[in-house]
């Protein structure tokens, strides 16, 4: 004889009602589906925004005939700065060989120089959290103060452009991302709902048996706890397999995107864990009230 | 054991179910309610089992004021009570066994004393041999005898029957009726709301007559004067 334990009782559902079970599943699994779907989108978004971040560099151009001595010692000055990450040196040389490289348009031109136009310079790159404009226009500030420095430089428009991306990105991923989460715990909601009517019957013998709500609400919490875990796995499945079609009919341009890692996989089937806890929670605590 | 003092209930549509109604079940005892249809039966066995609180009176259950009861005293004395009615509410998806044995189960019973109370119960209502059976296997009358095991199965102070026989025929109402007089005979409390006047006539039990929700007879009013809940 089984014993109605919270577990065997939960799991029963599901060997009772397996369509309806499974319809559970598949409805919490696509709503899930399109909150990783749109996390797949925001993670690859910031991928790429990070990459076009760590381009973000000043450079500070050095007067000539600075010596090679005091353009060393303010290196390691600035090395120093809480939002520098690594300073290099390029000299007149450097710079010219690396403007004959890729500047290919005036190979010829640069080639026959007599004297080399090309100023020496600092180039400083940021950590990864000062890569705004803010930040880069500090740094750029302190250089100037330098004597010897001429010219600092560092792209304001396209750094304060890719500041704005990155602000407009935070806020839309919010907004969506939550208008998703609300929508999926409707779903799941209702799906929990459907399964406490269905079983209402049973629910009112058991109160009248003595049963105390909490031992009524515990099979059905683990049954949302279940299925949302379940819907987690499927949502993952499913937003892999998006995933691998779309790299594989986009072409070279979706070889770079990225899949979420381990602990955010863990997050997405947690969020359906306690999204399914949520769902059950409100559908059973209303009809436990109103029966 | 039940005590109704001044009771008045009246729904949230304005129907008014019971009026002033005023009487004492002592331990032991067998009691008819009887009455048409909307004479006010089933509310009173409402407000025994608080499945409805009284407008205005008192009602005690085995100790418990029903109209101050908390939500969690609600469990703790239904499980003093043992609930019978007459569509069996049973589980169809488990078997005879677990819908006793679930009764049970949900009182926190331990796991390993449940299957020989299951079987003390199932006994005693002559079902022993139906254990592993499902409840659409057996007839009406047997349905009922496994509703009334799962009722007996806590040892209940009361047993509340709400027209236990209204399905049956005339042959499995004898036979549940016997079942409860012989429950009654152990010393529990079974009140009974019935239309069945046959089973009532000349058993000698106490009969409480109510008409639109007031007692218009009581046949145990003198020995229920002054009783103790």
């Amino acid at each position: 004889m089984s014993s109605p334990a919270p577990m065997s009782e939960a799991l029963r559902t599901f060997s009772r009602t397996p369509l309806l079970s499974a319809l559970s599943v598949a409805s919490i699994g696509f709503s899930l589906f399109t909150i990783g779907l749109f996390g797949l989108v925001a993670l690859n978004f910031r991928q790429t925004l990070r990459t076009l971040a760590e381009r973000v560099e000043v450079v500070a151009f050095v007067l000539r005939g600075t010596p090679t001595e005091t353009i060393t010692a303010a290196s390691g000055e600035v090395e120093a700065f809480p939002e520098v990450l690594e300073v290099r040196y390029v000299n007149e040389d450097e710079a010219l060989a690396r403007a004959r490289r890729e500047l290919v348009e005036f190979q010829e031109a640069y080639r026959d120089l007599e004297t080399n136009p090309l100023p020496a310079s600092l180039e400083i790159r940021l950590k990864p959290a000062f890569r705004d404009a803010a930040h880069a226009q500090q740094v750029a500030e302190r250089l100037h103060a330098y004597p010897f420095v001429d010219d600092v430089r560092f792209g304001r428009d396209w750094v304060q452009r890719l500041d704005r991306l990155r602000n407009m990105a935070a806020a839309v991923g919010l907004v969506i991302g939550l208008a998703f989460a609300i929508v999926a715990i409707v779903i799941i909601g209702v799906t929990i709902r459907i399964t406490v009517l269905q079983r209402a019957r049973e629910i009112a013998i058991m109160r009248l048996v003595g049963a105390t709500n909490r031992f009524i609400r515990g099979p059905f919490l683990l049954e949302g706890a279940i299925k949302g875990i379940l819907g987690g796995v499927l949502a993952i499945l499913m937003c892999w397999l998006t995933l691998q079609v779309f790299r594989r009919s986009a072409g070279e341009v979706a070889q770079g995107l990225v899949f979420f890692a381990t602990p955010q996989l863990g997050l997405v089937v947690l969020f359906g864990m306690l999204i399914g806890l949520l769902g059950s929670t409100l559908s059973v605590g209303r009809h436990l009230r109103h029966v | 054991m039940i005590r109704f003092a001044h009771v008045t209930k009246t729904y949230p549509n304005g129907v008014q179910a019971l009026t002033d109604l005023c009487f004492h079940i002592p331990k032991g005892q067998f009691v008819f309610l009887t009455g048409h249809s909307g004479s006010g039966k089933s509310s009173i066995l409402a407000l025994v089992y608080a499945e409805q609180k009284p407008t205005s009176g008192e009602v005690r259950v085995s100790g418990f004021p029903i109209g101050k009861l908390s939500p969690r005293d609600v469990p703790r004395l239904r499980r003093r009570l043992g609930i019978v009615f007459q569509d069996f509410r049973l589980l169809e998806d488990r078997t005879v066994e677990e819908n006793v044995g679930f009764a049970l189960a949900v009182t926190g019973a331990r796991g390993d004393a449940i299957p020989s109370r299951v079987m003390r119960a199932l006994t005693q209502v002559g079902l022993g041999g139906k254990a592993r059976v499902y409840p659409k296997e057996l007839s009406g009358g047997e349905q009922q005898r496994v509703a009334i095991a799962r009722a007996l199965v806590n040892d209940p102070a009361v047993l509340i029957a709400d027209e236990p026989t209204g399905n049956l025929d005339e042959r499995a109402s004898r036979g549940v009726f016997q079942l409860l007089r012989d429950i009654n005979a152990g010393g529990t409390v079974v009140v009974m709301a019935t239309h069945n006047l046959a089973l009532v006539r000349d058993t000698g039990y106490r009969v409480i007559e109510l008409k639109h929700g007031q007692v218009v007879y009581d046949s145990g009013l003198e020995d229920s004067a002054g009783g103790a809940a």
